[in-house]
């Protein structure tokens, strides 16, 4: 009887062990700790970088489970701002973005696979000007903690480098400006 | 010829404002219908616009300077010949296409300065932005621009056409008075 119990106890204590509770997270909007940002080259002399203003998501993370972890993050097109009127006007238009016809960009992930200590590439379809492909964002793990608000915060930064002619953007901005780098930092509250 | 405009004619300033504004309209129609298809590696590609906005910004002040000489100097009275109907669709017509030139100018300005910036005028001065953080700016006065230049365009073209039916039709002074030359 005792034996039992004890074995009973000793395997449930090993079930538990290593077991962070996966948790789901929203992305704080609200404090606006998460950033969407692309840089592009400009003729090869300098870098032009941008970044969505609006846009929301969540994701679950468990630190004991990297590779279950989930990402959802949906931007509105129209919020872009590269600090030129002109220029952003012009990534609106149908020659770029067409925020008109396509107002929201999404990235949903599909798979995690971990890299590393912290480290892992999230797969996933991103849906951009109406078209969606797969792509793989190099992530990494930068903490997670109470917040001194009473809250539950966890972090991650992440990059990923897209063709735009992949997406149906046409522009020709020369050779050196085919790809785009997107730059991306969230903060994330438990909910 | 005089400066002033008489009760039978327009005197210089106003010819000179009239034409001046007519050839600086097409002009700009046509160069701004031109601008929007040029490649990132045309050569014009920045110098078209530039051109636009600062003729743009000229053309801005002469009309504002053509409504002072309007209040300075009137226009000649109306043809003796000319019905209330033929009086008041002349007047709706003018007051429109005032209207139509305001707005087509001022909502270029507004595309360019959406973010703060000034619109240099042929690198001479600048023009500082008034108005800005409205949300897409930039796109709203755009589409303003681009319809109300087409609407402005279009009456002009029908103003050109009427000025012709008066002189050839009707042959009465309206076309030639624009010319200071009116025969009665």
């Amino acid at each position: 009887m005792l034996k039992k119990t004890f074995t009973a106890l000793t395997l449930g204590a090993a079930l538990f062990a290593g077991q962070a509770m996966a948790a789901d997270y929203v992305i704080d909007k609200q404090g606006q700790h998460a950033f969407v940002n692309f840089k592009i080259s400009h003729l090869g002399f300098s870098w032009i970088y941008g970044t969505f203003k609006d846009f929301e998501g969540t994701f679950s993370f468990d630190a004991a489970n990297p590779e279950a972890s989930k990402v959802n993050v949906t931007l509105k097109t129209a919020s872009v701002d590269t600090n030129h009127a002109e220029r952003d006007k012009h990534l609106r238009s149908g020659d770029f973005l067409n925020v008109d016809k396509h107002p929201t960009a999404t990235f949903t992930s599909t798979s995690v696979k971990s890299t590393g200590e912290g480290t892992a590439d999230i797969t996933g379809n991103l849906t951009l000007n109406g078209v969606t492909k797969p792509v793989v964002i190099a992530a990494k793990f930068l903490g997670e903690g109470k917040d001194p608000w009473g809250g539950y915060r966890a972090g991650f930064e992440g990059t990923t480098t897209i063709k735009m002619k992949d997406f149906g953007i046409k522009m020709d901005l020369g050779p050196q400006s085919e790809n785009v780098e997107l730059i991306l930092t969230v903060e994330g509250v438990r909910q | 010829m005089q400066w002033r405009n008489s009760s039978r004619n327009y005197g210089l300033t106003s010819i000179f404002m009239h034409w001046g504004v007519a050839l600086a309209v097409i002009g700009l129609f046509a160069l701004g219908l031109w601008m929007r298809g040029l490649n990132y590696y045309s050569p014009w590609y920045r110098t078209a616009p530039d051109l636009h906005k600062s003729i743009g910004l000229i053309l801005l002040a002469v009309m504002l300077l053509r409504v002072v000489w309007r209040w300075l100097s009137p226009p000649p009275a109306a043809l003796p010949g000319h019905s209330p109907l033929v009086r008041l669709a002349s007047t709706a017509g003018h007051l429109a296409l005032y209207a139509g030139l305001f707005v087509v100018m001022l909502s270029g300005y507004l595309i360019s300065t959406a973010d703060g910036r000034p619109i240099s005028v042929f690198g001479w001065f600048e023009v500082p932005a008034l108005i800005t953080g409205i949300p897409r700016q930039e796109d709203v006065a755009g589409d303003v621009h681009f319809y109300a230049a087409w609407a402005l365009i279009i009456l002009a073209g029908l103003h050109a056409l009427a000025a012709l039916k008066h002189h050839f039709i009707d042959r009465d002074d309206t076309l030639r008075r624009m010319f200071g030359r009116a025969k009665s």
